[in-house]
Order: structure tokens, then C-alpha cells, then sequence
């Protein structure tokens, strides 16, 4: 990277959602009544859009410049500054971030305006319309602050923003006390997650406080990327230990916590807990993906670091088939869909952990439309459905909601890797990706990304069928009234589903560019984002590309196929398989248990621990009894056995002490 | 010529004798009296000393005392009469209820 330009404009992006969100704020604070919802509406959508429009402003004004200079700087003022070390509040704007604010704010703004008809006929005691514009707005902010700041430390207030207004947004129906928990068991979570990104930045920061420039700078960082590649560390345990991969890794449990990987993606499922719009935006859209990005914003570190790299594409690979198989055999729509996101997300890792970065943030932008329209099309179905989620009590609504049917079906194709839709073209570059890679076991990882692509057409196709097929299991009542949502709720559907559908022909992989429309240079998204992440280079022939897209094709087209079969072609086959193999069935569809694993030995320990030792025996027991009133006690004891004889009521014996006292000074001051 | 020494031996015994009957003798009437006893100590004290030194500040000062010890008798009687016409007594050992 070259140079970098100013630019005022970005201060705006971030800048406009919260000032919608501190007026929401203020006036529910403090005036205690809601604003008028056309108000509300105006301000929040209005605030979101504007930002949009900035951001593509913003865009055009970074595609003008050369591409190996193509970075806009905005500092604001200096937050910290403290001897060497300054941390400025500044955004930065180069092709990864200008990517992600396009899809915050664009996606963001679609979801704002779907939530105005999703969240309108809430009837709950704890509802509050003008509150949950107000947080998605802060959200807003802070992914935005995430993904625009120009160093580690703005990119962690949005981190913990995000994870703040999650935690809100997961808990907004506070009424009932589990879903204050599921967000609570977010929350905490990513605190873990968290504690992994600080040591992270720590680590960095003292190594280049070592190398003379005390800085988090993202383009200082990536300056000093050689000199910080030769650094090493002693621990106590694992002996010399090479810096980059120590704080790679460490930033990569954060991103783990976030972006919901092995071991902690127990948090998203549950967090579905949240209003649909909610599960849209921060869960499958952009918050989720924080992690993804932070990994290829720091890709100079992992490139310097196999190992770190290596983790990286191994915990994707492996959370990507293992949230797949969970997703097999779940009933809720929206779980389905979390594990889904689960698992797309490992998709992401496995590609940056492979060097294919261009990869992660393709099928980044792709899942963003595609997950955002699967799970608006949910909360569709659940509004239609008078809230009900369970697709045991769905089927056949194919023909009663015609227009939620049709854009689902597309998101459906989209992520089943349907050819020609987006999820097909991102998802090919990410197994390409892990084919030409050098990680340790990458065929293995090939291999697990074509059988997760199978699995994934599989569940996607269940859960369609069970949805929109077969028999219609609801209760007669909720059948009556089984229609189409408003308009208000379709056509941000109708918008996705184009994206979904055309979507990936932003970074049409080259294969297909040739073969097909004769374009020299077809995957512009690749090419737009080279200059910060790095090009894929792979040396591989057509031929072999071409048996790689058809083995994946064949994959997800032998899923998709066995889902027809199972639930629609012969509905007693998934009972008799349930039945042949119990265990297996009973294994999946407790998600192997994993929260009761972790609850019996993790959770339980530490509250049986905290509760027995810490509180019972330490705080309540030694603390407060023993040391606090105890003193008490004894003072009081004293006082009232032998002191208070003292008190004879006679003013002589008084005087007498008086006397004594004086004549005791007096003889110290004159000895 | 009386040397300074005499003086302050008389002041010392005065005060003794004071502090004494203060602490020893249970009637209101005589405690106050012991007070004045140890005052006038005080005061014969302190004009020993100017009269040494040849400093006027001991004289002010005893005259200070006797104006303060003037106030103190009429306080202190004053509560003498008001204690014997509640109590009948002027015994400090009727008064000891201020206690444990």
C-alpha cells in the first residue's frame, strides 16, 4: 500500500445511526414516552439508508484512486495518547472495509425496514418498538465502528459494541426468563472469546513497542509485519514460542467467540432467542462475520504464521461439518438456520485459514444475502404462522403464502450451491481455496468442505420440504389464517432474493469467465480486494477446476436429492431410518450434547465452587462473618463486659481519670 | 524577700489540698469550694511568676480567672439549688444517674 487519502466523509458512516440511536436513548430515558412510530421509522431507516448512501459515496470516491493506493483515511482525534503510544479515533476505508460497511449498511437497511412491519403487531407486555430501533441502530454503529476503524483498538470498541447490543437484542423480550438467559450465555461467551482478542492486541502492542513504533495501527501493524514475523516468545510450558502465531492465535479465539466457532459456537443457536429481524442482522449478516473479517484484516499475520493459518482452516473445516450434521436433525426453523450459519461460517474460516481470503469474504458477502433472506423468510413463515417456529407444525404452505415460498426457495438454491446462484460461486472458491492450498491435510479439508456442501443441500432441502410440503400439520385455527405477510415484510425479501440470486456473479471465478462469457478479468471482487489481502494464486488447470465445481456440484445435488426422497418422495424413510439407528438419531439431534457436556463439566464445577467455597465458605463464612463481624463483635463485647463499668455516673471518678490522663502528658512532655 | 521557690511550693499544696477535696468529699457545695481552692492555686501561681520575671501577662491572666471563676459560682450554685429543690440533697452520689 502506497499512499492514503483523506476523507471527511467517512466519519458520517458510523456517525448518522448513532445519533438516531442517542435520540432514541434520550427520549426513552428521559422523556419516558415513545416518539410517534412514523417517527421512529423515519429516523432509524432513514439513518441506516443515509449511511448507505454515504458508504457508496464513499466507494465511488475509493475506486478513483490507483489500486495499490486505494486506502481513505478519516481521523477524527487522538483517544488515547499516552507517552510513545497514540491510538486514534480514525476510520479507514480501503476494499475489504468498503465490502463489509456495503453489506452493514445495505443488508443493515434492509432488515431496518423489514422490522418496521416484523416488529409492528407485538403485543407482548414487554414490547417496545422505539427500544428495539434504538439498539438496532447502536448495533449498526458499532459494527460499523468495527469494521471502518483504522486500528485494533477502535475495531474492539465495535467488537464489544456489537457484542453489547447482541446481548440487548437476544434478551429484548425480557419477559421471559430464557431468553434474558440465552443472552446472558451470549454475552459470557464472548467474553471468553473476548479475553483471547485482548491478549492478542497485547501481545502486538508490545512487540512493536519493542520494534520502536508503540502502535495498533492496522497499516502500521502491516508495515512492521516482517520485523514482527521474527519475533519469539518463552512460555513457561510450550518453551520458544514465534510471536505472530501466539497473538494470531489469540485473536482467533476471539474471532471464535464471535463469529461462533468450535468450541464456542454454543452461544448462536440459543441466540435465536432474539426477534427474527434480530437473528437476520446480527447473527447470520454482520456481526457474525466480524470474525472473518478481523482474520483477513490481519491476513499479513497468519500468512507469516502456517501454523496460526492452520488452526484456523482446520477448526472452520471441522465446525463446518459438525454444525451441519446438528442442523440435520433439528425441528425449530430458525435453529436450523443457526446451525446453518454455524457451519457457513466454518466455511469462511476453512478458506482464510487456506490463504483464500478473496474466498472468505466472497462467500462473506454471499451468506450475508442469502442467510439474511432465509432468515427474514423465516420470520415470514413464524409471522403467517402466528409465531410458531416448529416445522413439526408447518408443511404444505407452499400454496398459502405463494410469494414468502418463492423468494425462500431462491435462498434455499442459494446456499444448497445451486449453479449459477451466489452460494455456488463463493462456496466453489473457498473448496478451490482449500484444494490448492499448503496447510497440513488440505485434500482432508477438501473433502470435508464437498461433504459438508452435501449435508448442507440435505438440511436445507428437509427443512424447505417440511416447510412448504406435505401436509399441512398445524392446528386448525392457525390454518385459517395462514396468509401472506404486508408488503412491508416482502419486498426487502424481494431485494435479497435478487442479490441472492445474481449476487455472485460480482466475483465470478475465472473459470466461468472464460468458459462461459469470454471476460478477461470476470472476478472483480478478487481483483478489487488484492491489493489488501493478497491475490489467489493457484497454478491449476481448467480441467481440474472444472472436476472440482462437479464434484461439489454432485455432492450438494446427491443432498439435495436424498432430502426429496426422505421427506417427500417416501416420509416413512426418516422414521425408519430413526429407528435403525437410534443412537445415532438420538446423538445428532441432542447436538451431541455438547451444552450438557460443558454444563456438568465447566458450568456446574464452577457455580458448585463459586457457591460452596467462594460465597458460602470465603465471602459469607471468612469475610463477612469472621473478619467484618467478628471486629464488630468483639468490639462490642468489650464494651459491653468490661468498658462500660467505666461509665459509674459519678462525676468525681470522672475527674479522677481526667486527672490521671492530664497528669500522664503532662509527665511524658516533661520527662 | 520570699524566693520564688516558696511561692509555688504554697501554689502546688493549695492545688493538692484542691484536687483532694474535689475528688474525695461527696457534698456539691464543698466540691465547688475545693474547685475555687485550686483556681486561687493557679492564680497565686501565676503572680508568683510575673512578679519573678517582672511580666505583667500573670497579672491580666489571674484577673481573667477570678472573672471566669465569678461566672463559675454563679453556675455552680445556680445548679446547687436547682439539684436541692429536686432532690433534696446536695450529695453528688443522689446525682450518679448517668450510667451504665
Amino acid at each position: 500500500m502506497v499512499g492514503s487519502s483523506e476523507s471527511e466523509l467517512l466519519r458520517l458512516i458510523p456517525a448518522l445511526p448513532l445519533l438516531a440511536a442517542l435520540f432514541h436513548g434520550i427520549v426513552l430515558s428521559l422523556v419516558r414516552r415513545e416518539s410517534p412510530r412514523v417517527f421512529v421509522i423515519g429516523l432509524s431507516c432513514g439513518a441506516v439508508l443515509a449511511s448507505f448512501v454515504v458508504s457508496v459515496i464513499a466507494l465511488f470516491q475509493l475506486v478513483e484512486l490507483p489500486p495499490d493506493a486505494r486506502v481513505l483515511v478519516d481521523g477524527v482525534y487522538t483517544w488515547i495518547g499516552a507517552g510513545r503510544f497514540s491510538a486514534e479515533l480514525a476510520f479507514q476505508l480501503d476494499p475489504l472495509s468498503a465490502v463489509m460497511i456495503l453489506v452493514v449498511t445495505g443488508v443493515g437497511a434492509l432488515i431496518h425496514i423489514y422490522s418496521v412491519g416484523y416488529m409492528d403487531d407485538d403485543k407482548r407486555d414487554d414490547k417496545g418498538f422505539q427500544r428495539f430501533f434504538c439498539y438496532l441502530n447502536l448495533f449498526t454503529t458499532a459494527m460499523l465502528l468495527l469494521v471502518l476503524g483504522d486500528n485494533l483498538l477502535v475495531m474492539f470498541l465495535g467488537w464489544e459494541g456489537v457484542g453489547l447490543c447482541s446481548y440487548l437484542l437476544i434478551g429484548f423480550w425480557y419477559g421471559d426468563e430464557f431468553n434474558a438467559y440465552c443472552g446472558s450465555k451470549a454475552f459470557i461467551v464472548n467474553r471468553i472469546g473476548d479475553f483471547g482478542f485482548l491478549i492478542g492486541i497485547f501481545l502486538l502492542f508490545w512487540a512493536m513497542a519493542d520494534l520502536g513504533a508503540a502502535s495498533v495501527d492496522f497499516r502500521d501493524l502491516a508495515a512492521q509485519a516482517g520485523a514482527l514475523a521474527g519475533k519469539s516468545l518463552a512460555l513457561p510450558l510450550f518453551g520458544e514460542v514465534r510471536l505472530v502465531t501466539l497473538a494470531a492465535i489469540s485473536l482467533f479465539v476471539g474471532a471464535c467467540g464471535k463469529s461462533a466457532q468450535l468450541p464456542l459456537y454454543m452461544w448462536l443457536p440459543d441466540a435465536m432467542a432474539g426477534p427474527t429481524p434480530v437473528s437476520a442482522l446480527i447473527h447470520a449478516a454482520t456481526m457474525v462475520n466480524a470474525g472473518v473479517y478481523m482474520v483477513a484484516r490481519l491476513s499479513f499475520l497468519y500468512e507469516a504464521s502456517p501454523v496460526a493459518a492452520a488452526v484456523v482452516a482446520w477448526v472452520g473445516g471441522l465446525t463446518a461439518l459438525f454444525a451441519a450434521t446438528i442442523a440435520v436433525a433439528q425441528t425449530d426453523i430458525k435453529k436450523v438456520l443457526a446451525y446453518s450459519t454455524v457451519s457457513q461460517l466454518g466455511y469462511m474460516f476453512l478458506a482464510a485459514g487456506t490463504a483464500g481470503y478473496t474466498a472468505a469474504i466472497f462467500h462473506l458477502m454471499t451468506h450475508a444475502f442469502f442467510k439474511a433472506l432465509l432468515f427474514l423468510g423465516a420470520g415470514a413463515v413464524i409471522l403467517s404462522m402466528h409465531h410458531e417456529q416448529d416445522t413439526d407444525k408447518m408443511g404444505g404452505l407452499w400454496s398459502r403464502i405463494p410469494r414468502t415460498h418463492a423468494v425462500f426457495l431462491i435462498g434455499v438454491l442459494a446456499i444448497a450451491g445451486f449453479p449459477g446462484l451466489s452460494g455456488f460461486f463463493s462456496k466453489d472458491e473457498i473448496l478451490l481455496a482449500a484444494f490448492t492450498s499448503h496447510v497440513p491435510g488440505h485434500m482432508a479439508l477438501w473433502g470435508i468442505g464437498v461433504l459438508t456442501a452435501g449435508i448442507t443441500a440435505f438440511y436445507m432441502g428437509r427443512l424447505y420440504i417440511r416447510t412448504f410440503h406435505g401436509e399441512c400439520r398445524a392446528s386448525r385455527e392457525v390454518q385459517d389464517h395462514i396468509e401472506d405477510p404486508t408488503e412491508t415484510v416482502l419486498w426487502p425479501l424481494y431485494v435479497l432474493a435478487g442479490l441472492s440470486a445474481v449476487g455472485g456473479f460480482i466475483g465470478l471465478p475465472q473459470l466461468y469467465g472464460d468458459a462461459i462469457f469470454g471476460l478477461p478479468d470476470s472476478n472483480s471482487l478478487a481483483l478489487f480486494l488484492e491489493p489488501v489481502v493478497g491475490g489467489a494464486h493457484h497454478e491449476i488447470a481448467h480441467s481440474t477446476e472444472w472436476l472440482l465445481a462437479f464434484a461439489a456440484v454432485a455432492s450438494a445435488g446427491t443432498g439435495g436429492a436424498l432430502s426429496w426422497l426422505f421427506y417427500y418422495r417416501q416420509p416413512d424413510l426418516p422414521l425408519r431410518f430413526r429407528e435403525s439407528a437410534s443412537g445415532l438419531w438420538r446423538l445428532v439431534e441432542g447436538k451431541y450434547w455438547v451444552d450438557e457436556a460443558i454444563d456438568a463439566s465447566l458450568v456446574r464445577p464452577l457455580v458448585t465452587v463459586s457457591d460452596r467455597v467462594l460465597y458460602r465458605t470465603l465471602d459469607a463464612g471468612l469475610i463477612d462473618r469472621v473478619a467484618v463481624d467478628g471486629t464488630a463483635n468483639s468490639v462490642m463485647g468489650a464494651a459491653k463486659g468490661v468498658f462500660r463499668h467505666l461509665q459509674t455516673g459519678l462525676t468525681q471518678s470522672y475527674i479522677f481519670l481526667m486527672i490521671l490522663g492530664t497528669l500522664a502528658v503532662v509527665g511524658w512532655l516533661v520527662r | 524577700m520570699v524566693p520564688l521557690e516558696h511561692v509555688i511550693a504554697l501554689s502546688a499544696i493549695l492545688f493538692t489540698i484542691g484536687t483532694l477535696g474535689a475528688l474525695t468529699r461527696r457534698n456539691l457545695i464543698v466540691i465547688l469550694m475545693s474547685i475555687e481552692l485550686m483556681l486561687n492555686a493557679v492564680n497565686l501561681a501565676f503572680i508568683g511568676f510575673a512578679w519573678a520575671w517582672g511580666d505583667l501577662a500573670g497579672q491580666i491572666m489571674v484577673l481573667m480567672v477570678i472573672t471566669v471563676a465569678a461566672a463559675e459560682v454563679a453556675v455552680g450554685l445556680g445548679i446547687v439549688i436547682a439539684m436541692f429543690r429536686n432532690r433534696d440533697s446536695v450529695n453528688v452520689e443522689d446525682v450518679s444517674l448517668l450510667k451504665w
